[in-house]
């Protein structure tokens, strides 16, 4: 852009009404002892006949004085700004042009426009072709026939779904839903142990489907991934079904719209789909953790395109970011290393002494009915499920220690061998009686919808707690 | 003509570098043989065969195990192993 001219500018634009309101005082001002300069944004008729009026159709000088409101004054002096007002307040205006009889019969305050610059698109158009593009990542640049979708199949970027291409814009338009640093560098991503950027947490963002207010989730998701004790390099390279479950609490899950109703663990929301899926999309491209290479899954589990959704926190019992040290009113994501859903159905206990040992019943098949402490669980408690035991005053606390005593079990019936079964404990704990999860390996959370006796177990790692995998928490910061 | 796509790279950016394998001994005497335990069920059990056949051909052998399988060797294993022999055996087993 060429230098800034000496004296005043002024920035309007025909549709607004402060601009229309001032532009009777540009004659004046251009009679005064600096000269004037007027970049208009929308229409050539707006100041004309004034020398000075400059058109400023691709809207380059606008973006380039970071112009956010029209009209807006500036003063220029030894070709660097010194003074600036926007909208109309006589005073300032007066003082900026130094003209001290400036508009005496105008009112004294008209509020401005929001600058064009600013309208929705235009901003991150206009990032990109005015070189305030910081983005690092590497350019590629289709070829003309080639569909773009297509093109990401082909150079192994996608879980196998379509994803959306990531364009600059997109991917600038995604970044605004931070406030940190494409560059900033939040940790390195197993397996390769790579470096990664806001930027491209924020590019495998868009591929998954996110929304820019997504972001900060997906943020911490990552950084929770990164945390030691979960172990991602594990959880990725395991023969075992385990991918990362990610459990959000606290009011940024109703905020961006993260599904804890009906269907929560199910498809058809944007939020859970995305953001699950785009902590996936990062270990995969920034990681280098495919399927078939380092990810040597047996199985696997569908969990593994994504698995996100939020607690349905009830003021009676205690969501998982509180049992887990963090403040009511944070907003916290949990990673879980989780298998599949495990539906849980009793339709008729309706006291929690009899819910409680279903429960226990159920979740003794995780792994397998004869291991114990090998893989944690989180257990999902539907609403109704949850009101059995919230209206006999059970607190989440009351129901885990319930669970953790109906789940002891005299290990000579689960050891290797016994019922016909070569699967089991080692001989070594005959005698003994062994809890089914390690401490703490038994989660919590509530979420479904309100109709339905069902609760669901999705199974740990059976590499849980300090050998393999232990869940982690990180807070969502903007 | 429409202007070309541009995307930007989700990766990162790493040009696969080939490392090429270490040059075969060509004999095994005077060399010391690291056997590495990844703490993998049974595996023990191979290795502990492979270490009575090494020791019937007379060469030296050093155990060394990793805390866990899920997670890499640790750096400071990594490097007894590299200052103390001159090859190393794991075994992956379930």
């Amino acid at each position: 852009m060429d230098p800034l001219p000496e004296g005043l500018i002024v920035v309007a634009k025909r549709d607004c009404p402060t601009c229309t309101l001032v532009e009777p005082l540009l004659h004046e001002l251009a009679q005064g002892p600096l000269p004037l300069s007027v970049w208009v944004q929308d229409d050539p008729s707006y100041a004309a006949g004034l020398p000075g009026v400059v058109l400023d159709a691709t809207l380059e000088r606008s973006f380039g004085l970071g112009i956010e409101f029209v009209p807006t004054l500036l003063r220029v002096a030894g070709g660097r700004e010194v003074e600036r007002t926007h909208g109309w307040h006589r005073g300032d205006w007066q003082r900026v042009s130094r003209c001290p009889g400036l508009g005496a019969a105008l009112p004294e305050l008209r509020p401005g426009c929001g600058s064009k610059t600013l309208e929705p698109g235009i901003a991150e158009a206009l990032a990109l072709r005015f070189g305030a593009d910081r983005l690092a990542s590497r350019r590629v640049e289709l070829g003309a026939a080639e569909d773009a979708i297509e093109a990401c199949f082909d150079r192994g970027w996608s879980d196998g779904l379509p994803v959306v291409p990531p364009t600059p814009e997109r991917v600038l338009r995604m970044l605004q839903g931070t406030t940190r640093r494409p560059e900033e560098i939040i940790g390195h991503v197993p397996p390769d142990l790579a470096p990664c950027s806001v930027e491209k947490v924020a590019v495998n963002a868009v591929m998954a489907g996110c929304k820019p207010e997504y972001l900060p989730l997906v943020l911490a998701a990552v950084e929770a991934a990164l945390i030691d004790e979960f172990g991602m390099h594990g959880v990725l390279c395991t023969t075992m079904f385990a991918g990362p479950v990610v459990v959000v609490n606290g009011p940024a899950a109703r905020h961006v719209g993260v599904n804890s109703g009906v269907n929560a663990l199910g498809q058809g929301h944007r939020a859970n789909a995305s953001i699950g899926r785009a902590l996936q999309l990062v270990i995969r491209n920034v990681g280098g953790g495919r399927p078939g290479e380092v990810d040597r899954a047996t199985l696997g589990t569908p969990g593994k395109y994504s698995f996100c959704f939020a607690e349905a926190e009830h003021p009676a019992w205690q969501p998982l970011s509180v049992e887990r040290g963090f403040a009511r009113d944070a907003s916290v994501v949990t990673l879980f290393a989780g298998e599949g859903v495990q539906g849980v159905v009793d339709q008729k206990s309706r006291t929690p002494e009899s819910l409680a040992r279903s429960f226990a019943l159920c979740l003794r098949v995780v792994d397998h009915p004869k291991l114990a402490m090998a893989g944690d669980a989180l257990l999902v408690v539907s609403p109704e499920h949850a009101r059995v035991f919230i209206e006999a005053d059970w607190s989440k606390a009351r129901l885990r220690e319930e669970l953790e005593h109906l789940l002891l079990r005299p290990a000579d019936e689960l050891l290797a061998g016994a019922d016909g079964i070569a699967e089991g404990l080692p001989a070594a704990l005959a005698g003994t009686q062994v809890p089914k999860f390690r401490p703490g390996g038994l989660l919590i959370v509530r979420a479904g919808g309100t109709a339905g006796l069902f609760s669901a177990i999705i199974a740990g790692w059976a590499a849980s707690g300090p050998v393999g995998s232990t869940p982690v928490s990180k807070e969502i910061v903007a | 003509m429409s202007e070309p796509l541009i995307l930007l790279d989700p990766t990162a950016e790493r040009t696969p570098v080939a490392r090429p394998l270490a040059a075969r001994p060509a004999t095994m005497d005077g060399l010391t043989v690291a056997i590495l335990d990844i703490s993998k069920a049974r595996g023990n059990v191979f290795l502990d065969r492979i270490a009575e056949r090494l020791g019937e051909r007379g060469i030296a052998v050093r155990r060394y195990r990793k805390p866990t399988f899920t997670r890499p060797a640790p750096t400071a294993l990594r490097q007894r192993i590299a200052a103390e022999s001159h090859l190393v055996i794991e075994g992956l087993a379930d």
